[in-house]
């Protein structure tokens, strides 16, 4: 795939992410009149949440869930809206005048909007016990990646380690394909259970509940479950051989072929951060969100988040605030248009109901400490450069005071991955270290390229607007 | 108040130098840094450490320095990641390999040495994988480069360690002189001492013109640019004249970009932008002479908050206007190898009164029959 003739040099809005809040976003844009482009480094739409929605080689329905087919009313909306869409092409750079950078099939462009909507959603919180880098160890979201696109399930000895909703449905859609889970270790803290408590009315009267309690219950029949956990840790030689776990006084181990960890989602900060968009510690959520006003709204003049990014909600609300993020942005663009779109009310209204419960599970699955900040010296922090917790402990020992001069002494979240496997870990460790706030200790300082270009990508950029334009146009 | 013998404003590697060096004289500086030492430039530029093409008045300082260089390790126990490949200086075709040729002439007269003519063989040599065109060039043979950061940090550490304060996150809010003494505030402290430096680096403009001596100082934001890993080609530092490059590879593959290509600085938010418009010229100059690199990926791209002289020379030495006050800034893109030796300078000329090296073409007032803040505008 490469850039396509049709792509104008400038948009009224450009929408980065195909998952329920991009979507939404841009089917709403484009149905007002808006020059709108969606842009996903996905061939197919559906973000994570409805990965391969379209594409997906499971035909049977019932494994993936009534939920997962939600997604194909998103998708039909949008490709009837009008908006053009960029499949494959990667978002490497974002600045506060509203210019995004692009590549896609070796070539790179930049191109400005007047409005731009970042929906690049959620990533799965790092969960770094001891050995979680031996091959055979990997997370849920890969997994249920390979099942959504592909329909593939673990093969061998099979277990799950963590905590939150996305581990019991994909405990449940693992069952339904055929598969067989050895156990489940839960690592919900005990105390969340009467933490959350104040806010279980609210969950309740939430869709999550009936259908929370079927999918554990549905797992619950056939899979051992080992509740309260409070230490794992991956043991074998040049692969993962044994799983030994500790949960209080109970300890135990167990021969696998594959172990999958998944602890909850964060906001994908990296794109909105590099733009310079600013962002605060969320003490519930344990991570970094970014600071929006209702509709989305960024610290930056014309740049808006919606869905995970801006905050974990879910695919529903991911939706809503997609809607709502849109709406600004037609009253803002073109308000004689209002009138054809869904009233700011309405997508209000239903967005309240679909945050309903959220505070629940919030507390709910708030992970413990021990596995979010490694206790374990030789425990590995950051997966590109092979640092340690302990290493990590002794730096800071010799002056170290946040994550950006830690770069300095020990390249971390300098690799390929941008610090997206290790960056909350180093927040919250230093700041644990240090008896500081992670809001006082901070996030990296994080760049475009958010992804990697490559030097012949960069170097095939247009001379200027004229010369992207006759290159575009033909 | 908290009384010392020196202040510097500016944790840059020329304050925590320029620190250490004074702590080594028996002296006790104090040393106000707004954000953290090696936050700017100092910390994340190139960290080419260069004689080669330097401006005349700036080789005695940058000698002093490649002197410190070859032992700093006894200096700050700590080795920098200073390595010493040497620097080349490309010539992509003849017209640019006469000047070359001249300045190698005029610097043996003036009985300098480091720089050295080289042909086509020898560049080949040095540099296996330069496009076939190229002449030859000039290498200066004890350059290199080392680790910005960690070397900023380690005079930091060590500045400390012989006696320095090092006070950090704390910005200098007003500056009056009383007595033959400064009185510097700073958060909810006072200093005084009666020497002060101004070593505040893409900020000393403003501290300058605080003190009224205004000098025209546009700041800056220079770019740099970092690969996946190559296979391992070349040892030197190169850099090119006509088209804007810097070249270094790492040990472990990596392959740092630069050249002086200027992203948007927003120094009182300590923001850059980066020009991607920009960088992109960059990118094809190392595509047109190294096709080696052409398969590489761009993983990281950064920019400092630098300043910068019309002159291109930094502002160094006493005021014209004060007893008791020192320049220290405007470096240019390129102080970062004068660290070492200009700190000791600086010390050598505050505890002694003077020193052997001419800072004359470096004075405050050089600029004054210029129409100042004209560059501001830029």
């Amino acid at each position: 795939m490469s850039f396509p003739e049709s792509l104008h040099a400038a948009y009224d809005v450009i929408v980065i992410g195909a998952g329920p809040a991009g979507l939404a976003a841009a089917a709403t844009t484009a149905e007002a009149g808006l020059r709108t482009l969606l842009v996903d480094e996905n061939s197919a739409p559906g973000g994570q949440i409805y990965r391969a929605i379209t594409t997906s080689p499971l035909k049977n329905s019932s494994i993936l869930g009534k939920d997962y087919e939600a997604g194909n009313d998103l998708v039909h909306t949008f490709e009837k809206s009008g908006a053009d869409r960029l499949a494959g092409c990667t978002v490497w750079s974002l600045d506060r005048e509203r210019v995004v950078g692009l590549s896609c099939g070796g070539e790179a462009r930049l191109i400005k909007a007047e409005r731009v909507i970042i929906a690049t959603g959620a990533m799965e919180r790092p969960f770094p016990i001891p050995g979680w880098t031996l091959p055979g160890v990997m997370t849920i979201g890969a997994g249920q990646t390979l099942l959504k696109s592909s329909g593939l399930i673990p093969s061998g000895r099979l277990a799950l380690a963590g905590q939150g909703p996305l581990l019991w449905l994909y405990a449940a859609q693992i069952l339904r394909a055929g598969g067989h889970i050895a156990a489940i270790f839960d690592t919900t803290p005990l105390a969340n259970y009467i933490s959350a408590a104040p806010h279980l009315p609210g969950f309740v009267f939430s869709p999550y509940w009936i259908k929370g309690l079927g999918l554990i219950r549905e797992v619950k029949r056939v899979v051992k479950i080992v509740t309260g956990v409070t230490r794992l840790e991956a043991q074998g030689k040049n692969k993962l051989q044994t799983l030994v776990w500790e949960a209080g006084s109970r300890t135990g181990s167990i021969d696998l072929d594959v172990l999958m960890l998944h602890q909850g989602v964060v906001p994908h900060v990296n794109l909105a951060m590099a733009a310079g968009i600013k962002h605060e510690w969320d003490d519930i959520q344990l991570c970094f969100r970014p600071v929006l006003d209702e509709s989305g709204n960024s610290s930056i003049k014309g740049i808006m988040i919606a869905g995970d990014g801006a905050g974990i909600g879910g695919a529903e609300s991911a939706a809503e605030r997609g809607r709502l993020a849109a709406i600004d942005t037609v009253a803002n663009l073109r308000p004689d248009a209002l009138a054809q779109i869904p009233s700011r009310d309405n997508v209000r209204n239903r967005l309240a109901q679909t945050m309903r419960g959220r505070a629940f599970l919030d507390h709910l699955y708030r992970p413990s400490k021990v596995f979010r900040i490694p206790q374990d010296a030789s425990t590995i922090v950051c997966r590109c450069e092979e640092i340690t917790a302990g290493e990590i402990r002794a730096s800071i020992a010799i002056g170290a005071t946040g994550p950006n001069q830690l770069k300095a002494y020990r390249r971390t979240g300098m690799g390929p991955c941008q610090g997206r496997l290790c960056g909350l870990t180093v927040t919250e460790l230093m700041a644990d270290e240090r008896g500081k706030s992670p809001e006082e200790i901070g996030y990296y300082r994080l760049r475009s390229p958010v992804k990697p270009i490559s030097l012949a990508e960069l170097a095939s950029i247009p001379q200027d607007e004229t010369a992207i334009k006759a290159v575009v146009r033909g | 108040m908290q009384t010392a013998d020196v202040i510097i404003v500016g944790g840059g590697i020329h304050g925590c130098s320029t620190a250490l060096h004074l702590a080594l004289r028996g002296l006790k500086p104090i040393l106000i840094e707004k954000d953290y030492a090696g936050r700017h430039a100092s910390g994340v530029n190139a960290g080419g450490v260069r004689q080669l093409m330097r401006h005349i008045a700036e080789i005695p300082l940058s000698i002093r320095s490649m002197d410190i260089w070859e032992k700093i390790q006894d200096l700050v126990e700590d080795d920098c990641g200073f390595d010493s490949h040497g620097q080349v200086l490309v010539a992509e075709d003849e017209s640019e390999l006469a000047p070359m040729r001249d300045r190698v002439a005029e610097l043996n007269l003036r009985g300098f040495n480091h720089e050295e003519l080289i042909d086509a063989k020898e560049l080949r040599r040095l540099v296996p994988a330069v496009a076939e065109s190229c002449p030859g060039g000039v290498v200066s043979r004890r350059d290199g480069a080392a680790n910005p950061a960690q070397t900023t940090t380690a005079f930091r550490r060590m500045a400390e360690r012989r006696g320095a304060r090092i006070i950090e996150g704390v910005r200098v809010d007003t500056v009056k002189r009383d007595g033959g003494h400064w009185y510097v505030t700073a958060g909810s402290e006072v200093y005084s001492a009666p020497v002060l430096v101004n070593a505040a680096g893409a900020w000393g403009g403003k501290l300058a013109a605080m003190l009224g001596e205004p000098v025209p100082l546009e700041v800056v934001a220079p770019m740099l640019m970092i690969t996946s890993r190559v296979p391992t080609f070349i040892k030197p530092v190169v850099i090119l004249r006509g088209r804007k490059l810097s070249f270094k590879q790492f040990e472990n593959g990596t392959v740092m970009i630069g050249g002086g290509y200027l992203g948007r600085a927003y120094p009182d938010t300590n923001e850059t932008d980066l020009d991607w418009t920009q960088l992109k010229n960059n990118a094809r100059t190392v595509w047109d002479l190294f096709p080696i690199m052409r398969e590489a990926t761009i993983v990281r791209a950064w920019a400092g908050i630098e300043a910068k002289m019309p002159d291109d020379i930094p502002v160094l030495g006493p005021s014209r206007k004060h007893d008791g006050l020192f320049h220290q800034f405007g470096f240019s893109l390129h102080g970062f190898q004068l660290g070492p030796g200009t700190g000791d300078t600086m010390a050598e000329l505050i505890a002694t009164g003077k020193t052997n090296i001419s800072l004359e073409a470096f004075r405050p007032d050089r600029f004054e029959t210029a129409d100042i803040g004209d560059k501001h505008e830029h």
